[in-house]
């Protein structure tokens, strides 16, 4: 217990120590919030244009995420920095020297790393909805309304969870630049056309960042997935276990 | 003590660590030498759990390396590879290992002091020379005030003052009755502070002496003569039964009588002498003759073989084994 507490303590000064944490943390937020405003101000200056099958499914409180595609990209750089970091500079050779418990040393940065992603997380999910609806006028929802407040915590939740699953892959990887070539486009382009071709569509539902999402949304009229928003947050955490685990039985195995 | 029982490295189908069992003992400064590619830092990283063994076994104090609480109080190590973000500070470089182990905050300034970082303490690790870098590798090894320190090739590219500040920080350890467990591929470091020594060659064990039983078996001593009447000289010694060998500028070497007897001898026959000097075979070359056989990279730039008249390589060895 007081070896745990004392390599969540070091954890904390390694992650507030380094510049990388405060640049890809905050520009997640800032990227996050700014083009929700944005996107929140465009559909309500357009709202009359949009067909009327998008007019009755309109989501204000998703509108408000949609910086949320471009921001998580910000929170996967942070997860993948923090554990391959130790690799591509060879700290972690000191980091195993002095806590040769492998185990203790991965979960103990990662937990450390997803409750400042799930800080950091919150924050900007809270904000960017108070400004996406800011923005929205008469087509605003209020976070009392049901499902609003569980769409707000779940946005901040969702980005705590990417982070996280970024950094099981890392753990896998050990290379950031192999890590984010492949989470990048994963999740900025692949999943998208996963998502769009009709022929892996149902498939694609189920992947991380599709499964989360639902946690975001309030208005789920026709968009296709077959669970609801906590089952969904569950299949993206049952794929975050696996890349932990993944991350967790390759290090113990491997040279450092 | 760290024990080493049949430590075997394989990487592939490269045998990097071979069958290894050796002790380092308690309380002295114990010398690790091999050529370049011997499995020196292989086995080093294996004493620190950091590469797991293919087969057999490393324990320290008894244990292994993983089942110690708190390791860096009992063993500190300075690796060859740096291993230290170069984003963060000196400071909380340290300070981050420091609170793994629960060593006091206060600690990590007493190091920087000791190794003198104090100045560059805050400033990020990026701009360290190899001296600094090496400094901050020493702090981080003495950080937990540990009785065993582990150095892996300290002096590797510094310069002499560097290296001195190096060695006196080691025979310091050394007093203070640490054990100290430090590799080299040179001898002529080894020689200046280590009373034990345990030499490998392609991750094989080639001898595991004190110091002064190496030097004893391998130093050999002659005399070096030259003169301008070299006719006169080898007659002079074969009338009185002594063996002369033409050294390869024109000297000539005795190595079966003293300098006095020779220079007697000398002004007996009225020879001119410009040189009468004792000389002492280095033991870099002892270490070169012992390991010879598994240098794993020849230099292949026209270098001579052995001379005629020397022991064969690795020969020499092999005698005081066998003595
Ligand atoms: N991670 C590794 N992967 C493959 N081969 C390695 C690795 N580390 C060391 N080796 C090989 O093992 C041998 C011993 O290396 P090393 O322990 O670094 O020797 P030394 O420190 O004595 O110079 C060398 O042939 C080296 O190329
Ligand atoms: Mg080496």
């Amino acid at each position: 217990m007081a070896a745990t507490a004392a390599v969540l303590k070091s954890e904390w000064t390694k992650i507030r120590s380094v510049r990388s944490t405060v640049w890809t943390l905050s520009l997640a937020a800032v990227i996050t919030i700014g083009l929700g405003l944005l996107i929140s101000l465009l559909a309500n200056n357009e709202f009359r244009k949009m067909p009327l099958q998008e007019r009755l499914t309109f989501d204000p409180t998703y509108i408000s995420f949609a910086g949320m595609g471009i921001g998580q990209l910000l929170m996967i750089v942070f997860g993948v920095l923090v554990v391959s970091n130790e690799y591509s500079t060879g700290m972690i050779r000191s980091s195993l020297a002095a806590v040769p418990q492998r185990g203790q040393f991965l979960f103990g940065k990662i937990t450390i790393a997803t409750l400042l992603a799930l800080v950091v997380g919150e924050i900007t999910s809270f904000i960017a909805f108070f400004v996406g609806q800011a923005m929205l006028g008469s087509h605003r929802t209020q976070i009392s309304n049901p499902g609003v407040l569980r769409a707000v915590v779940g946005g901040g939740l969702y980005m705590a969870l990417i982070a996280m699953f970024a950094m099981g892959c890392a753990a896998m990887l050990r290379s950031p630049l192999l890590s984010l070539s492949i989470l990048m486009p994963f999740f900025f382009l692949i999943s998208n056309i996963l998502g769009s071709v009709s022929a892996t569509k149902k498939v694609a539902r189920y992947l991380p960042d599709q499964a989360g999402q639902k946690i975001m949304m309030v208005v789920t009229r026709n968009d296709g997935r077959p669970y609801g928003p906590w089952v969904g947050l569950l299949i993206m955490a049952a794929w975050v276990a696996a890349a932990l685990l993944g991350g967790y039985a390759l290090l113990k195995k491997r040279d450092a | 003590m760290i024990e080493l029982q049949a430590l075997t490295k394989h990487f592939g189908d490269k045998v990097a660590v071979d069958h290894l069992t050796f002790t380092v003992r308690p309380g002295i400064v114990t010398g690790f030498l091999g050529p370049n590619g011997a499995g020196k830092s292989t086995t080093m990283r294996m004493m620190l759990g950091l590469d797991l063994p293919t087969a057999g076994d490393v324990r320290i104090n008894g244990k292994h390396y993983a089942d110690l609480r708190e390791p860096l109080t009992y063993i500190g190590a300075l690796l060859e590879a740096k291993a230290w973000h170069p984003g963060r500070s000196a400071y909380h470089h340290l300070l981050c290992l420091a609170q793994s182990n629960r060593i006091p905050a206060p600690r990590v300034r007493e190091v920087l002091d000791t190794v003198g970082l104090t100045s560059v303490a805050k400033k990020r690790t990026k701009g360290f020379s190899l001296g600094m870098g090496q400094r901050l590798g020493i702090a981080a090894a003495l950080l937990g005030d540990p009785r065993v320190l582990l150095f892996d090739e300290p002096v590797n590219g510094l310069d002499p003052e560097g290296i001195h500040w190096i060695r006196n920080m080691m025979k310091g350890l050394a007093a203070q009755g640490r054990t100290v467990f430090v590799s080299s591929h040179l001898m002529s470091e080894m020689a200046l502070t280590a009373e034990h020594l345990v030499v490998i060659g392609q991750g094989r064990l080639l001898a595991d002496t004190s110091m002064a039983e190496f030097i004893a078996q391998n130093a050999r001593s002659f005399v070096r003569i030259r003169t301008p009447q070299p006719e006169a000289l080898r007659d002079a010694l074969h009338s009185t039964g002594i063996t002369a060998m033409a050294s390869s500028d024109g000297a000539f070497e005795v190595s079966d009588a003293r300098a006095a007897q020779l220079g007697e001898l000398a002004a007996e026959h009225r020879i001119v002498l410009h040189e009468l000097s004792p000389q002492q075979a280095s033991l870099e070359e002892a270490f070169m003759r012992l390991t010879a056989e598994t240098v794993e990279y020849h230099a292949h730039d026209g270098e001579e073989p052995p001379a005629e008249g020397r022991p064969a390589w690795g020969e020499g060895w092999k005698q005081s084994e066998g003595a």
